[in-house]
């Protein structure tokens, strides 16, 4: 029975960090903007520099019609928001977030685990650009499709990096083997897995998919009310999902120069939230790149370092054996 | 080949079923439903995403096997990739919401023999040649990273390099057919130029 509470307890702690971190990346965002555009952002919901407007806007998000136009693919342009929100959920079941068993439920090939679950999220995209029967929408989808084709490669391959370097597949294992020289050696590869994690997320500078300017949201378009909120919300659970692994991959999760026993888990979340402080910084100080541009950059830039990466990994490892 | 059915019966038997087998079953069914929608199906983007739903099944029924790193890579190259690129073909081509109508290649009756004739093959090889092979799933896992690892790259190298080459050559087949058209096509404008 307490097999049975044990698993119960961890769901529910899993779920509640999927409810709250999201949304408080989301008003750190609204803030970060702010101060960074050196403009007030919301102040007044709430009283306190605005700190209710996220829920403010959550309820009117609930008030909104919940519209489907009339050419659309009814169901599957209802099912879309869920099949780009559910992955990011699964996902972090399997991120550990301190030593010992503090994980959702550890799994045995979680590396591969997260990375597959994470891709499955784009086909909510390709759902919702298609099915929305609108060319914006089209084109959207589109160009996720392609930006996920170009940014997946570069991101296993940075991945497969650091499992070599641990020799396990397992994110808790993979963190148990983490000393400090490993981001100096794997700085390449972590820089990859980032900067293809952000393309895969669909944030700026990487937002051609929904550029807001030319094709109105992409996919989106046609969305409204909850439905809407809900790929906002799969898009700041994706900055979670993507930090927290860069966290564990690369920047020695639970490890920190100090209080490692019982405090690893503020580490792990102290080097997310930093993580995702740079994640909306680069939306506030990148200007979007073109689509070639995103294409090039993938193909030709982070795809070699990638493998270069790789081929360093498999030299120091054959040496120091 | 009766013999080893009595002894595979008499070591687990088949009629006392757990619920793994009761899983697998029900999981095998709906894998297979999806499969036949997806022929069948005359809207053609329903018919990739409901491939992704027998896909899916398939990586369900490698984890109910313990072989939990197939089940991932099947996600991750099958679910995560192969339907992403189908999904992106039909989309160039522009496949219009509701039926397609002409979406038949007129071949409906030779598939359906050709499948079950794969089928029958299959079936008949796997069911012959681990006929009294059981998993035990109480003790350590035996298709965890590890196992499979080992088990690849020890006694299986050669065929897996095999493969390998066999892809670079559909590579860098791919890559000459898509050159030969560019080249043949600025050459034709060139010409076109002159003239």
């Amino acid at each position: 029975m307490s097999d049975t509470l044990d698993v119960v307890l961890r769901l529910v702690a899993v779920f509640v960090v999927f409810l709250v971190l999201p949304l408080a990346i989301g008003q750190t965002e609204h803030k970060v903007m702010a101060h960074m555009q050196g403009r007030l952002g919301p102040m007044y919901a709430g009283g306190f520099h605005g700190w209710a407007q996220l829920v403010a806007d959550g309820v009117k998000f609930a008030q909104k019609e919940d519209v489907v136009p009339a050419g659309a693919d009814r169901r599957i342009f209802q099912l879309a928001p869920a099949v780009a929100l559910l992955p990011y959920l699964l996902v972090l079941i399997a991120i550990p977030v301190g030593p010992g068993n503090a994980v959702g439920q550890a799994v045995d090939a979680g590396l591969f685990f997260v990375l597959a679950v994470m891709g499955v999220g784009v086909l909510g995209s390709l759902m919702a650009g298609w099915a929305s029967a609108n060319k914006f929408s089209l084109l959207g989808g589109l160009r996720t499709a392609a930006q996920l084709l170009a940014y997946e490669l570069p991101m296993l391959l940075a991945a497969a990096s650091v499992a070599m370097a641990a020799g396990t597949v397992s994110l808790p294992g993979i963190v148990d083997a983490f000393h400090w020289w490993w981001v100096p050696w794997q700085i390449v590869g972590g820089l990859v897995f980032f900067t293809a994690g952000l393309a895969e997320l669909q944030r700026p500078p990487f937002d051609m998919p929904v550029a807001d300017s030319e094709i109105i949201f992409g996919a989106y378009t046609e969305y409204t009310g909850l439905r809407f909120a809900l790929f906002l919300l799969s898009e700041y659970a994706g900055i979670v999902v993507l930090c927290g692994l860069t966290t564990v991959l690369f920047l020695g999760g639970w490890h920190g120069p100090f209080g490692a026993d019982g405090l690893g888990w503020l580490w792990t979340l102290l080097k997310t939230l930093v993580l995702a402080f740079v994640v909306i910084w680069l939306r506030v100080s990148y200007p979007r790149l073109r689509e070639d541009q995103l294409q090039k950059l993938a193909w030709t830039v982070l795809i070699p370092l990638a493998l270069a990466q790789i081929a360093l990994t498999g030299v120091v490892k054959v040496v120091t054996q | 080949m009766t013999g080893t059915v009595a002894l595979a019966a008499q070591s687990q038997g088949f009629l006392s079923t757990s619920g793994v087998e009761i899983a697998f079953l029900l999981v095998g069914l709906v894998t297979f439903g999806a499969a036949l929608v997806t022929v069948t199906t005359k809207q053609l983007v329903h018919a990739a995403l409901w491939l992704v739903v027998a896909l899916g099944g398939l990586a369900v029924e490698y984890l109910l096997l313990t072989a939990e790193f197939i089940a991932w890579v099947q996600v991750l190259i099958y679910v995560g990739s192969v339907v992403v690129l189908l999904l992106f073909g039909l989309m160039l081509t522009k496949a219009p919401i509701g039926r397609s109508p002409d979406a038949d290649s007129g071949n409906r009756w030779p598939a359906l023999g050709v499948a079950v004739a794969a089928a029958a093959a299959l079936v008949w090889i796997v069911v012959d040649a681990f006929r009294t092979t059981w998993i035990d799933l109480d003790g350590a896992p035996q298709g965890t990273t590890k196992v499979s690892g080992e088990i690849l790259f020890r006694h299986w190298v050669l065929p897996f390099e095999a493969l390998s080459v066999l892809l670079l050559a559909a590579l860098v087949g791919a890559v000459v057919l898509s050159r030969r058209k560019a080249d043949a096509e600025t050459a034709g404008s060139k010409a076109g130029g002159k003239r």
